[in-house]
C-alpha cells in the first residue's frame, strides 16, 4: 500500500501549547517558536482530578476539561478563551436512570475527550469510567449517552464489572474519528476490546482478530481483551497502531488483522506499556514507552531505566531513545494519555510521568529535556498547535 | 430552611449558608439545583444516590434516605467525607 510521503509542515504561528492534566489540577505550557522556552499558565482547577484536557483543533481556542474532585461527582468544564475563564457543563455525561429493581450504572469520571469530525464543529465524544460513550453537539454544555454501547446487553457483558478494569476503574478510551468520514469511528475499552462503527455509533463491531490475551484465556471472548491505547495514522487513516496489555500491534485495512509488531522489541524490555504515539506525516513511524509487565506487574520503567522506543518501518525494528533521560533509579512510568506529539518538523514529542515531570524532545526523540518538575501525578499530556 | 455548604461547593453558592425549601432531601436538592445549577449532580449521582464522599446531616443526625421528611425549621449540613490524599 502506498504511504503518504513526508512533507515539512509547521503550524501557522509556529507555537505549540502543551496541556497537562494531573491528579491535582491542570497546567498549560506555551512554547516559543523554537520550543525551547515554555511559559506556564496554571494551576487551573487546583485540587480537581483532571483526567483529560483537550484543545479543539477546529477553532484553536476552545478547551474542554474532564474533572472531578475527591468528594464531588464528575463534570466537564469548557473555556472559549484558552483557559482564561471556564464554564461548567449543564448536563455532564451520565448514564440512563435504571428502572425500578434494576441496578443502574454511575459515571465515576470522564476519562477521554475527542473532538468530532472537522465538519461537525461544536461536537465532541467522551469516554467514561466505567465504560460509557457520550456525545455533545453544543460544545460540551450537554451530553447524550450512546445506548448502542452503554445499554447494549452484549457490550455490558464484555465490559465486565468494576473489578475487571484498571485500578481506578474500567475505562472507555481511544475514541477515534476517521478524517475522511465522520460516521467511521473506533473506540477501545479496558477491558472490553477494540470496536468499529460505520454509522456514527449506531452500531458497533469488535475488531480483535490477531490480538492476544492473557495466557490461558480465550481470545474469542471480547471481555478478555485489554487495549491500553489505540491511535490512527493521520497520513494513512487505514492504519491503526495499538499498545495493548499483551503487546504492541499494527492493523491495516487489508489484511484487517492485528499483527504483533512488539515481538521485535528487546526481550529484557518487553512490549508492555500504556501510550502509543503516531507520527503526524509518516505512517511507518510510531513511539511507545515500555513499562515493566513482568511478575507482579510493577508498571514502572523496566529496570528503573526509562526510555521511549521508536520504529520507523512499521514495527520491523525498534530503536531505544533515552538520551537525556535518567540512566537509572527512575521508577516512574507514563500513562496511556500522557505521551503525545506535535505537528512540527521535526516532530516534538512530549510525555508526563507518574512522578510529575514533563519531558519533551525537539528532534523526534533523539534527545529529551525536562520542561517541568514537581507537578502532581500526570494523567494526560496533549500538544496542540496554536493559530 | 438553612443549608450549610461545604467548601467544595462554594464555587456554586458563594456562601457558606444558603436557604432552600423541600419536604424531602430529594426535593431540597432539586431546589438547591434550581438556585445553583449543577450543584445536585456533584453530590447525588444519576441513579439518585448520594455520592461516596458526600454526607447529609439533618439536625446533627446523618441521613441516608433521600425520601426522609424535612421540616422548615430543620438545619441541613452537607459535609465532605474523608476521601484520601
Amino acid at each position: 500500500m502506498a504511504r503518504a510521503k513526508r512533507s515539512p509542515r509547521r503550524s501557522p504561528t509556529g507555537r505549540v501549547m502543551v496541556l497537562v492534566a494531573t491528579r491535582k489540577g491542570a497546567w498549560l505550557y506555551h512554547g516559543d517558536p523554537a520550543r525551547r522556552m515554555w511559559k506556564v499558565d496554571g494551576p487551573h482547577f487546583l485540587g480537581h482530578i483532571i483526567h483529560h484536557l483537550v484543545l479543539d483543533p477546529r477553532d484553536g481556542r476552545t478547551l474542554l476539561a474532564a474533572a472531578k474532585t475527591g468528594h464531588l461527582g464528575p463534570t466537564i468544564f469548557r473555556s472559549t478563551d484558552l483557559g482564561r475563564t471556564w464554564k461548567e457543563a449543564v448536563r455532564p455525561p451520565a448514564f440512563a436512570k435504571a428502572r425500578d429493581g434494576e441496578h443502574g450504572r454511575v459515571v465515576d469520571h470522564t476519562f477521554w475527550l475527542t473532538p468530532c469530525h472537522a465538519n461537525e464543529p461544536n461536537s465532541w465524544y467522551a469516554g467514561t469510567s466505567p465504560q460509557g460513550l457520550f456525545r455533545s453537539d453544543d460544545g460540551g454544555v450537554t451530553w447524550a449517552a450512546f445506548s448502542s454501547i452503554n445499554d447494549d446487553p452484549q457490550y455490558r457483558k464484555w465490559m465486565g464489572s468494576a473489578q475487571d478494569g484498571t485500578p481506578d476503574g474500567p475505562k472507555l478510551h481511544s475514541i477515534i474519528v476517521d478524517p475522511r468520514d465522520s460516521a467511521h469511528l473506533y473506540l477501545a475499552m479496558s477491558s472490553g476490546g477494540v470496536h468499529e462503527s460505520h454509522d456514527c455509533g449506531e452500531t458497533w463491531s469488535p475488531i480483535v482478530q490477531g490480538l492476544e490475551v492473557v495466557e490461558g484465556f480465550d481470545p474469542a471472548n471480547i471481555a478478555f481483551h485489554d487495549p491500553h491505547c489505540v491511535r490512527m495514522c493521520p497520513s494513512d487513516p487505514d492504519r491503526l497502531y495499538q499498545q495493548n496489555h499483551c503487546g504492541i500491534y499494527r492493523r491495516d485495512r487489508q489484511p484487517s488483522t492485528w499483527t504483533r509488531i512488539g515481538k521485535r522489541m528487546p526481550k529484557q524490555v518487553g512490549d508492555v506499556g500504556f501510550p502509543m504515539v503516531v507520527h503526524p506525516r509518516d505512517a511507518d513511524t510510531v513511539w511507545v514507552f515500555p513499562m515493566d509487565g513482568t511478575s507482579v506487574w510493577p508498571r514502572t520503567s523496566p529496570q528503573g531505566k526509562p526510555s521511549a522506543y521508536v520504529t520507523r518501518n512499521g514495527g520491523k525494528s525498534w530503536k531505544r531513545l533515552d538520551a537525556g533521560l535518567p540512566e537509572h533509579h527512575a521508577w516512574w512510568t507514563v500513562k496511556r494519555q500522557a505521551m503525545t506529539a506535535d505537528a512540527q518538523d521535526p516532530v516534538g514529542l512530549y510525555f508526563g510521568t507518574t512522578s510529575g515531570d514533563v519531558w519533551m524532545s525537539r528532534d523526534e526523540g533523539q534527545r529529551w529535556v525536562c520542561v517541568a518538575r514537581h507537578l502532581p501525578e500526570i494523567y494526560a499530556v496533549e500538544a496542540s498547535e496554536l493559530r | 430552611m438553612k443549608v450549610l455548604i461545604p467548601s467544595p461547593l462554594l464555587s456554586y453558592t458563594r456562601e457558606k449558608e444558603v436557604d432552600a425549601t423541600g419536604t424531602t432531601m430529594t426535593e431540597l436538592l432539586a431546589d438547591l439545583d434550581r438556585r445553583y445549577p449543577g450543584l445536585r449532580f456533584r453530590v447525588v449521582d444519576e441513579q439518585g444516590y448520594m455520592r461516596p464522599h458526600v454526607r447529609f446531616f439533618v439536625n446533627g443526625e446523618q441521613v441516608f434516605d433521600m425520601t426522609r421528611a424535612l421540616h422548615p425549621t430543620d438545619a441541613i449540613h452537607i459535609v465532605q467525607a474523608l476521601s484520601g490524599g
